[in-house]
């Protein structure tokens, strides 16, 4: 009856929680579809304007770029070797280039906002919409060339993520600190903070989903949590130190889904591969039933990797889209609308953070308990 | 198609930076914490254990208290009843045997009456049979020559005697 309860509530949670999901996406492709209708009449607009106001007032509109609403917003979705500060000023970052004859470590300073090549000790490089290619002989960039040359470079991305562990570190070892001095008291202070969600992750996420084998995995789950967290939380800030689109990069997400992956095979029991590769089905059913196993150990992690990339550089793209609104209107009257609803964006993204941190954590713990579950 | 394309360098640092988050969390934080956790929830079960022990203790001791508060008065009671008992036992006996007393003094003071009534009747005899005799002689000497004279005399003589 009680396993039955448990499981009812789960279930229960579950959908309320794909519930929200659903009419969040919704809204979002909603928000996101009207934005890209409104985007292409303005801007043959604007483009129609600019050219016939070009020949009398050609002199005021020089200098001007044209606003284009697509290339800004993935400027800032994507990774960049530069971290943007304000104006015209940005954080040279290291690249680090893994090339065949040796590693190439200069700062991306010396690209000059990609205006110049730098010479390197074995090829010239040219930094091209955010890569780093390598520049033949003939002053043309070299495909072939660019390919085998591995980019290591500590990127916005990389930096914001160390800037993230950095505070998750300094958080929790000074947490762990203070347990330590107050022994069987009270929590205080950022122990009172911390402790309700690392009791949450422990008796709402790791208990129920795992059974009494939970306590190996705590640290995984707990700084799965934690690090998606943060990350998503640095993401919101709009400025220096976040801004970056952290999780919501496919290469965190992958590594995410990778450790996943990896945990919960090597902790699978034999139930686990038995129900793999010895599924309780009629023999001449194994040809479908095993592919359709194997392919769901791919799966699992594979959707967690998507759904965190995709809520995360949806929620960023909404944001932008909604600020691009002024530049595409190019009046003022339009902020205040356009700042309502990225406040409202914000403190929804807000609300997915944590959602996001905890579905991924919920699912790992569920797909550990699968794999460690004992069958009587 | 460039979006969902995980580049190299950033997989190879999350690799690296999530393992040595893994590594030094698991160290320096949450074995510490969950440790410390699991610990004050367990001094916390174990106070509200006894806690509720010395509930039942107490409630243990108060219905003790209570039956040997009845008890005491149960037998206070009783001490009160036997005294009561007692003293009256006492008293009756004491009444009755002042009873016997009293009535053994009046019987000795009736005999004794009765022995002085006796004493001083035999007395009276004595005397009157003496004073009979003085009469007598009075009477016989006085008299002797007139016969009605002596026997007023006489009669006058008893007629003292009696009175006395």
């Amino acid at each position: 009856m009680d396993c039955n309860q448990v499981f009812v509530s789960k279930v229960k949670r579950l959908i309320v929680v794909f519930t929200l999901l659903i009419a969040f996406l919704s809204i979002k492709i909603d928000t996101f579809a009207q934005v890209d209708s409104a985007v292409v009449p303005i801007d043959s607009v604007v483009a129609g304007s600019a050219e016939a106001v070009s020949g009398e007032h050609g002199a005021a509109k020089h200098g001007e770029e044209k606003f284009e609403p697509t290339k800004v917003i993935m400027e800032h979705i994507a990774d960049s070797h530069m971290w943007h500060l304000w104006g015209h000023t940005s954080l040279p970052l290291p690249v680090i280039l893994y090339t065949a004859n040796g590693l190439e470590v200069f700062s991306s300073g010396h690209f000059h906002h990609g205006e110049h090549d730098y010479n390197g000790k074995y090829n010239n490089y040219r930094l091209e919409e955010d890569h780093i290619k390598v520049v033949g002989a003939d002053g043309k960039i070299d495909e072939e060339a660019s390919k085998s040359v591995l980019d290591f470079s500590i990127t916005k991305n990389v930096a914001a993520m160390f800037v993230a562990i950095f505070v998750i570190l300094v958080i929790f070892i000074s947490v762990a600190a203070s347990y330590r001095k107050r022994v069987g008291k009270a929590p205080k202070g950022l122990q009172s903070f911390v402790e309700p969600i690392i009791v949450f992750v422990r008796d709402d996420i790791a208990k129920p989903n795992i059974g009494h084998k939970y306590a190996k995995f705590m640290p995984y789950l707990l700084t799965t949590f934690f690090f998606i967290l943060f990350n998503n939380l640095f993401g919101l800030i709009p400025i220096f130190p976040g801004g970056a689109n952290v999780t919501g990069n496919i290469a965190l997400t992958f590594v995410m889904a990778l450790g996943t992956l990896i945990i919960v095979n090597i902790n699978g029991n034999k139930y686990y591969w038995k129900h793999i590769f010895k599924p309780d089905v009629p023999f001449w059913l194994y040809p479908i039933m095993i592919p359709v196993e194997l392919i769901g150990i791919i799966s699992k992690p594979f959707a967690l990797m998507v759904r965190l990339f995709a809520n995360i550089t949806a929620g960023h793209i909404i944001v932008l889209s909604l600020i691009s609104l002024i530049f595409i209107f190019e009046t003022l009257a339009i902020a205040p609308v356009s700042v309502a609803f990225v406040l409202f964006m914000d403190v929804l993204e807000l609300l997915v953070a944590f959602l996001q941190a905890f579905i991924f954590t919920l699912l790992t713990a569920l797909f550990i308990g699968m794999a460690v579950e004992e069958h009587h | 198609m460039e979006l969902v394309t995980p580049s190299i360098g950033l997989v190879f640092w999350t690799s690296i930076a999530f393992i040595c988050l893994l590594i030094l969390l698991r160290k320096f934080a949450w074995k510490p914490i969950l440790g410390a956790i699991h610990e004050r929830e367990q001094s916390i079960d174990e106070a509200l254990n006894k806690a509720e022990l010395a509930k039942q203790e107490m409630a243990r001791l108060t219905s003790q208290n209570q039956d040997l508060m009845q008890q005491a008065r149960a037998e206070r009671d009783e001490i009160l009843k036997e005294a009561k008992t007692l003293k009256d036992g006492i008293l009756n006996e004491a009444k009755k045997q002042a009873q016997v007393e009293g009535a053994k003094l009046i019987e000795k003071a009736k005999i004794e009456i009765e022995n002085q009534k006796k004493a001083a009747l035999a007395e009276v005899k004595d005397q009157v049979s003496s004073l009979s005799l003085e009469i007598a002689e009075r009477v016989l000497r006085t008299q002797l020559d007139d016969k009605a004279k002596q026997e007023t005399l006489v009669a006058n003589l008893l007629k003292d005697v009696e009175l006395n």
